[in-house]
C-alpha cells in the first residue's frame, strides 16, 4: 500500500490555506496546518511531515527564520517556502536560510503540487542510483548513456540532462520552470515554449522508433515520464 | 520689534555687529593713543617754552636786581597769550605778578611743579573758579620765589577737540554703517522671503513653479539657478513617474476587464465554462507575468539585486542562453547563429544578464518570424574597455524615431501589439545593463534599415573596477 504524503502548510490567510488543504486532499496528499510561524515550528518539530510549505511572511515568527531554527534543532524535512516577493535575491536569501524550494506568489497549484510531490520524493529514482530505468529505457549517469530496448540512443549533453531529471522523478509530473531550473538553472520565466521545443527533441529521439510513449504531457502542468505497464511504486 | 530680531538673525546683519564692535574697539584705542600722544607733545612744548623764559628771567634777575626783574615781568606780563608769573616772600605770600592765588604750599620748594595745579586769576568772577598750569618756581637767593607758568588751558581744549572729531566721525561711521547694513539685511530677508514663498508653492504640488532670480549673477541668483535645475530634473522624473503609472494602470486594467468580461461571460453562458475558466487562467498567469517584470525591473533599478553580482562566466551564459533558445527558432524556421569569445568574465549577476539576453533572443525570434533572412546573429567579443554582447536579426527593426522610445516601459510598436508580450522586455534589458555600468544601443542591421540590432556594452571588470 502506498503510504499517503502528509505535509505541513504554514500560512496565516486561512482562507489560502483551507484552498491548499483541499486541493492537497484531492491530490492523496494529508495535511496539517498552522497559521502562525511559533505554532509552525512547534509542529514541525514534534511530528514527522514529508514536506514543509512555508508562507515567508507569517506572524509571530517569519518563514526564514522557522526554518534556520528548525535546521538548528537538526530537522531536516524538506521546505519549500512561498513568498510574495519572490525574485532572484530573495530567493537566495530564501534557500540561504534552509529552504530546499522557492515558489514566488502567485503559483498555479499545479506547480506547487508538482514541486512538493518532487520534494517528498515518494516516486522516482533514489538519488544514489547510477542506471536510472523507465520500462525499456534506461540512464546510466555514469557512463552518460542512454539505451532503449538496448539500442544506444545517442543524445545532446543537455538532452541527457533533461532525461536525467526527468527520470530521477519518473511518474511525477515535472513543470516547465523546474525543468528550467535544474537542468538549465535559470529562475526566470521563459516566456515563450522554449522548454517545450527542447522537451518534444528528445522526445522524437526516445520515441520516434519505439513503442510505447513514455514521456508525456500533462496539460496544464508539464511533463511526466513514466512507463504504464508498470505499476506505481 | 520683531522685524528687528528676524534682521539681527541673518548672517549679513551679524557679522557686520561683529565688525562694527571690532573696529569701535580699535578706534577707541586709537582716539586714546591719539590724544594720549598729543598731550605729551604739548606739554612738553610748554616745559621747553618755561624753562627758556625762566633761565632769561634768571638773567634779567642777575644782570638788573630785583628791580629789573620787576619791570621786565611787567612788560611780559601785558603781551598777548602771556605766561604766568609770580613772585613770592620766603614763606608763600604772593608779592606780585599775574595771578590771583595758587595752591598753598606750591611754592615751598624750587624747581617744576610734579603735576599740573589749579590757580585763580584776577579776572575770574567767582571764588570757585580755577586755571590750571604747569610751572617753574626759582628761587632766587634773598629768598624770594619767582614762580614762571603756563595755563594748560590751551592743550586741553585741543585734546578736546581732537576727541571730540574723533567721536563725531565714529559716530557717524556707526550710524552709516546701521544704515546700510538694515538696508542690506532688509534686501537678503526679502530675497529669502521671496525664495521660501515660492518653495512653500512648489512643495504644495506645484512642480511648474521656479525660485526668482534677480538677474545679477550674485550668491543669491546661483542658488536659485542650481535649485531650479534640480526642480526642473524632478519634474521631469515625476512627469516619467506618472508616465509609468498611467501605463501600468492602463496596461494592468485591460487585462484585468478582459479578465472579469471572461468570467461574466462564463458565469452566464451554459455549457463552455471549462474553456471559458482555462481563458481565464491564461489571461490571469499573463496579468502576474506583467506584474512580475515591472516588479523585477524595479528591483533591478532600484540595485537591490548588486548584492548578488559576482564574477561570472560571460561566454558561458551567452552560450547557455543560445542553446536554450536555438530549438525556438528552428521551429520558427529561423537559424540561430552564436559567435562567441571564449572564457570572458565580467562582473554580474548570472541569472539577470541571462534573462535580459533571453529577452533579446525571445525578441528576435518573435518579431523576424516571417524574415527573407532567417538568421539571428549573437555575437559576443572582448575589446580593450568593454565586452560587446550583440544581437541582430533580419526582421521588420525599430524605426530610428522609436528606438528610445521602446524601451521604455509598456511601449509597443503598433505593429507588433499583436504579438504576445507584456511591453518590458527591453525595459528590462536596459535596467540589467544600467546595473552592470553598461549601456544599450539599438541600429538597424542593414543600410536600408531593416532589421534590428542591439548590442549590450559591459564594461570590463577592469575598467569597471578602477571608475
Amino acid at each position: 500500500m502506498v503510504t499517503r504524503m502528509k505535509i505541513l502548510i504554514v500560512e496565516d490567510d486561512l482562507e489560502a490555506a483551507a484552498y491548499l488543504a483541499k486541493a492537497f486532499r484531492e491530490a492523496g496528499i494529508v495535511s496539517d496546518h498552522a497559521s502562525d510561524g511559533e505554532s509552525g515550528l512547534f509542529m514541525a518539530s514534534e511530528n514527522a511531515y514529508d514536506v514543509l510549505v512555508v508562507d515567508r511572511m507569517l506572524p509571530r515568527r517569519d518563514g526564514l527564520s522557522l526554518i534556520s531554527e528548525l535546521r538548528r534543532r537538526g530537522v531536516h524535512t524538506p521546505a519549500l517556502i512561498l513568498s510574495a516577493l519572490g525574485q532572484v535575491d530573495d530567493r537566495v536569501t530564501g534557500l540561504r536560510a534552509g529552504g530546499d524550494d522557492y515558489l514566488p506568489k502567485p503559483y498555479a497549484f499545479s506547480e506547487l503540487l508538482a514541486r512538493v510531490e518532487v520534494l517528498g520524493r515518494r516516486k522516482g529514482a533514489p538519488e544514489q542510483d547510477m542506471v536510472y530505468r523507465v520500462g525499456d529505457l534506461e540512464l546510466d549517469r555514469l557512463s552518460h548513456s542512454v539505451r532503449r530496448q538496448g539500442k544506444e540512443i545517442p543524445l545532446q549533453p543537455r538532452e541527457f540532462r533533461l532525461l536525467e531529471y526527468l527520470m530521477k522523478n519518473a511518474g511525477q509530473v515535472v513543470t516547465r520552470t523546474m525543468l528550467l531550473e535544474n537542468v538549465w538553472d535559470y529562475h526566470f520565466d521563459p516566456q515563450t515554449n522554449v522548454i517545450d521545443v527542447h522537451v518534444s527533441r528528445l522526445r522524437s529521439k526516445i520515441e520516434k522508433d519505439f513503442d510505447p510513449p513514455l514521456l508525456r504531457t500533462v496539460r496544464g502542468a508539464g511533463y511526466m515520464i513514466k512507463d504504464d505497464r508498470t505499476p506505481d511504486t | 520689534m520683531s522685524k528687528v530680531s528676524v534682521l539681527f538673525r541673518t548672517t549679513a546683519v551679524r557679522l557686520s555687529a561683529l565688525y562694527l564692535i571690532l573696529f569701535s574697539l580699535c578706534a577707541a584705542i586709537l582716539v586714546f593713543y591719539v590724544t594720549g600722544m598729543s598731550e605729551r607733545l604739548l606739554q612738553q612744548q610748554t616745559r621747553e617754552a618755561i624753562a627758556t623764559e625762566a633761565l632769561q628771567i634768571e638773567g634779567v634777575y642777575d644782570r638788573a636786581g630785583i628791580s629789573g626783574l620787576l619791570r621786565s615781568l611787567e612788560r611780559r606780563a601785558r603781551q598777548p597769550g602771556a605766561s604766568l608769573y609770580v613772585i613770592a616772600g620766603p614763606s608763600g605770600e604772593i608779592l606780585a605778578g599775574n595771578v590771583a592765588s595758587l595752591e598753598p604750599g606750591l611754592l615751598d620748594s624750587g624747581g617744576w611743579t610734579t603735576e599740573p595745579f589749579h590757580y585763580r586769576r584776577f579776572t575770574d568772577e567767582s571764588r570757585t573758579d580755577s586755571h590750571v598750569a604747569l610751572a617753574q618756581i626759582l628761587v632766587l637767593d634773598n629768598g624770594l620765589r619767582v614762580l614762571v607758568g603756563r595755563d594748560l588751558q590751551e592743550p586741553e581744549k585741543l585734546r578736546g577737540l581732537v576727541r571730540q572729531a574723533l567721536v563725531v566721525a565714529l559716530g557717524t561711521m556707526v550710524l552709516g554703517a546701521l544704515v546700510i547694513w538694515f538696508g542690506i539685511g532688509r534686501n537678503a530677508l526679502k530675497r529669502i522671503d521671496r525664495m521660501s514663498e515660492a518653495s512653500t508653492k512648489i512643495m504644495a504640488g506645484d512642480l511648474s513653479q521656479r525660485l526668482p532670480m534677480s538677474g545679477s549673477g550674485d550668491e543669491f541668483d546661483r542658488l536659485s539657478e542650481s535649485l531650479n535645475a534640480m526642480l526642473g530634473r524632478i519634474e521631469k522624473l515625476n512627469e516619467g513617474l506618472k508616465q509609468v503609472s498611467d501605463n501600468i494602470a492602463h496596461d494592468l486594467k485591460t487585462p484585468l476587464t478582459r479578465l472579469r468580461n471572461k468570467a461574466e461571460a462564463a458565469l452566464a453562458g451554459s455549457g463552455k465554462q471549462n474553456a471559458a475558466l482555462e481563458e481565464i487562467i491564461a489571461e490571469s498567469d499573463q496579468l502576474i507575468r506583467t506584474f512580475n517584470a515591472l516588479l523585477m525591473i524595479s528591483r533591478v533599478e532600484a540595485g537591490s539585486a548588486v548584492a548578488e553580482m559576482s564574477d561570472v562566466d560571460l561566454s558561458g551564459i551567452v552560450a547557455d542562453c543560445v542553446e536554450l533558445y536555438e530549438p525556438v527558432a528552428e521551429e520558427n524556421a529561423l537559424r540561430l547563429k552564436a559567435d562567441i569569445e571564449p572564457g570572458v568574465l565580467i562582473s554580474g549577476n548570472r541569472e539577470l544578464i541571462g534573462q535580459a539576453l533571453g529577452n533579446l533572443i525571445d525578441n528576435a525570434v518573435k518579431y523576424a518570424e516571417k524574415a527573407d533572412n532567417p538568421l539571428i546573429q549573437v555575437e559576443m567579443k572582448k575589446g580593450d574597455r568593454n565586452v560587446v554582447l550583440t544581437v541582430a536579426d533580419h526582421g521588420p527593426g525599430v524605426p530610428e524615431g522609436m528606438r528610445s522610445e521602446v524601451v521604455k516601459r509598456f511601449v509597443r510598436l503598433d505593429e507588433s501589439r499583436s504579438k504576445p508580450g507584456t511591453g518590458l522586455g527591453l525595459s528590462l534589458v536596459e535596467a540589467v545593463m544600467e546595473m552592470h555600468h553598461g549601456t544599450l544601443e539599438l541600429a538597424a542591421t542593414e543600410p536600408d534599415g531593416q532589421g534590428l540590432t542591439v548590442r549590450m556594452v559591459f564594461p570590463t571588470a577592469a575598467t569597471w573596477r578602477t571608475e
